[in-house]
């Protein structure tokens, strides 16, 4: 795991520093808002609908337990005892005090870890696959280069005013966990005889406009990585249109200009930027990697595990959804889920999150992930270690036995919190989790996404939900539209409007008649809901959500 | 035909506290929105609205929101103004939070 150097603590300091004076000439009326407010947005600072909100980026997910335990912290001292991991890989504290903001961020420095891009019109929090370094079938973990990315592009002084907000991604698996075809720039690492490098994806996104990434070099070498992605977004800064916010974003400028386009000004611009490259970030790089070497893992017997497995339950219930293959067949990826049952999704008590640096530093050789589904995961756990760490989760409301089911809801704050949502998701999202739960449901639905948005923004990402849901303002109401089929994966798909939308009170129903279609017209139990949709199409939901318009056709 | 005027309150967020607040009649800032001003003339809204972004040095992002006359003063008349004066639905925090306080 990355340790700061004497650089980067130094300049995250100064970089405090200053937004400690920024903040005091705010408050004294030195800075007019029009003035501080660029400012605070640069160091992760919005201002919402009840309070300020504190936006702290994890980068690629990756925490150790003293970082977990300073987050828990600031939910305690300085918020109301809760933090909320968000879609991308960040932490959001809903009611901070605009004069204990400078304070946080001292905190928050003291371990590594910083507010700075988590907003504004610049590279954002670079996210990768939460199993990262432990997953069975990863290639090579993405980590090093996130970090590389994350000190190259903090601060990047070409890069401070883009057209619009610009989001990376990066996985090391072919099995995509990390949504890269869904962001402005997505990195799949792969190896073409022997040489390691990625596949660079362009253009994807949700939003307004929702399009699913094109591949703008099918084989980039490891080295290239940085002047390249200089390229693309030099050309972004320059082709990039500033007149309409809503088309500003890369996807748009590729569409209007072409893929082909965008290549060939992309690669006349590389040959230019590689040749100021001297080969410095290829040593930093190598230095980076010593940070993320794997931990020493322990052997140990696993018949523990084997007999609790046997023996209760409701252990193997967790153990059969929230357990991942791990590379090493003794040990497992624990996710742990963020989404009891009719609580908000994502949302951790200070007391929870210092329980998961506990174990994670008892169990899990310090380590822990934050996933964009928001939940929490301890990446390396010897299999013997199970049914104790299962037991503390438990008692602390953490051993929820849902990820990847239909309670395992992506959902953005929307109107309960967010100065730009048109509806509210988190009732939403509590709703369906608690109903499915009451009708004992959930697992015979099996796996099944369902991502919910408050606005057409999609930071729930609803439009790769199998099951998205968005909300709107619909002449002063609530109304919620579905889309089905959407898939964030290696196989991304944006997913399909079933019709009208729904208000507040039908919302549930409606999901519960989707439900019902899918279980009464899959092949097998072990078709899943976005098979089956792909073999059946919409036509029999549809005939489920709009009993009645069927009838007027016939 | 111009659409009638919907009569407006002028609402913003603290600077310090982040929290929403409305204004009133003697110029003050208040947390409850039964105790701002109802603004029924058109031609004064904009005016008002001036007065109170001369309180920039304590307040965020002032603008003017449509409200209604209630038996206790102004009510809003949509959701989103609706939430503002009371807090998530998520958790009992927010003015309603302050409210369980007394």
């Amino acid at each position: 795991m990355y340790k700061y150097n004497a650089f980067d603590t130094a300049f995250l300091a100064e970089r405090n520093a200053q937004f400690r004076g920024q903040v005091e000439r705010r408050i004294d009326g030195s800075l007019t808002e029009e003035e501080f407010r660029p400012l605070r947005l640069m160091n992760g600072l919005y201002l919402q609908l009840h309070a300020y909100m504190l936006r702290v980026a994890i980068p690629y997910g990756t925490l150790n337990p003293d970082q977990m335990r300073t987050l828990a912290l600031l939910a305690q001292k300085w918020d109301k005892g809760y933090g909320h991991f968000t879609t991308r890989q960040n932490i959001q504290y809903n009611w901070p005090k605009l004069k204990d903001v400078p304070d946080m961020l001292d905190a928050l420095g003291s371990v590594g870890l910083h507010a700075i891009q988590t907003s504004g019109n610049t590279i954002r929090n670079v996210t990768s696959d939460h199993f990262a370094g432990a997953a069975a079938d990863e290639i090579k973990d993405p980590r090093p280069i996130a970090e590389l990315i994350r000190q190259w592009s903090t601060d990047h002084p070409e890069f401070q005013f883009l057209g619009r907000k610009f989001k990376i991604a990066i996985t090391g698996s072919p099995n995509d966990r990390a949504v890269t075809k869904a962001h402005d720039v997505g990195l799949r690492m792969i190896e073409r005889d022997g040489v390691a490098g990625f596949e660079v994806i362009v253009g994807g996104g949700l939003g307004r406009t929702p399009m699913i990434g094109k591949v703008l070099r099918d084989f980039l070498p490891q080295e290239d990585l940085l002047p390249y992605l200089e390229a693309v977004l030099a050309v972004y800064n320059i082709l990039g249109r500033r007149d309409n916010k809503y088309k500003a974003r890369i996807k748009i400028t590729v569409q209007e200009n072409g893929i082909d386009t965008y290549r060939e000004m992309v690669e006349e611009q590389f040959i230019q930027r590689r040749a100021e490259f001297d080969g410095t970030d290829q040593e930093l790089l190598k230095e980076i990697e010593t940070h993320f070497a794997a931990p020493d893992f322990r052997d140990g017997s696993t018949e523990g595990y084997d007999a609790a497995y046997g023996s209760d339950p409701v252990f193997r219930a967790w153990v059969d959804t929230n357990l991942a293959e791990h590379r090493k067949d003794d040990h497992a990826i624990v996710t742990i889920s963020i989404k009891a049952h009719g609580q908000t999704p994502g949302d951790a008590t200070a007391e929870q999150m210092n329980l998961m640096a506990d174990l994670a530093e008892q169990y899990a050789y310090g380590e822990l992930r934050i996933s964009h589904e928001q939940n929490v995961i301890l990446p390396h756990v010897h299999k013997s270690d199970l049914p104790a760490i299962h037991a503390a989760l438990k008692e602390a409301g953490l051993a929820t036995a849902n990820v990847g089911l239909i309670s395992d809801i992506i959902a953005c704050p929307g109107m309960d919190y967010c100065a730009l949502a048109t509806a509210r998701s988190i009732p939403v999202a509590q709703e369906i989790a608690s109903r499915f739960d009451e009708l004992k449901l959930e697992h015979e639905v099996g796996e099944l996404k369902i991502k919910i948005s408050g606005c057409i923004n999609a930071c729930g990402h609803h439009h790769v939900g199998h099951i998205g849901i968005l909300g709107l303002d619909r002449a002063g109401v609530e109304n919620y539209q579905i889309t089905l089929g959407g898939d964030g994966t290696e196989t991304a798909a944006v997913g399909t409007r079933t019709g009208p939308g729904f208000a507040y009170d039908e919302i549930i129903p409606a999901v519960e008649r989707i439900i019902k279609a899918y279980l009464e017209v899959r092949e097998t139990a072990d078709e899943t809901f976005l098979e089956t949709y792909r073999r059946v199409g919409m036509a029999p939901f549809k005939a489920a959500l709009y009993p009645d318009s069927e009838k007027k056709v016939a | 035909m111009p659409r009638p005027f919907t009569p407006k309150v002028v609402t913003a967020n603290d600077l310090l506290e982040g929290d929403v607040i409305y204004f009133t009649a003697e110029n003050s800032w208040t947390r409850t929105l039964s105790e701002a001003e109802l603004i029924t003339d058109e031609a004064i809204a904009p005016l008002r609205l001036l007065e109170a972004e001369k309180h920039n040095l304590v307040i965020v992002g002032a603008y003017l929101a449509d409200a209604k006359e209630g038996p206790n003063g102004p009510e809003p008349t949509h959701f989103r103004e609706e939430f503002r004066r009371t807090g998530p639905s998520n958790y009992s925090h927010g003015k309603q939070e302050a409210e369980a306080d007394v």
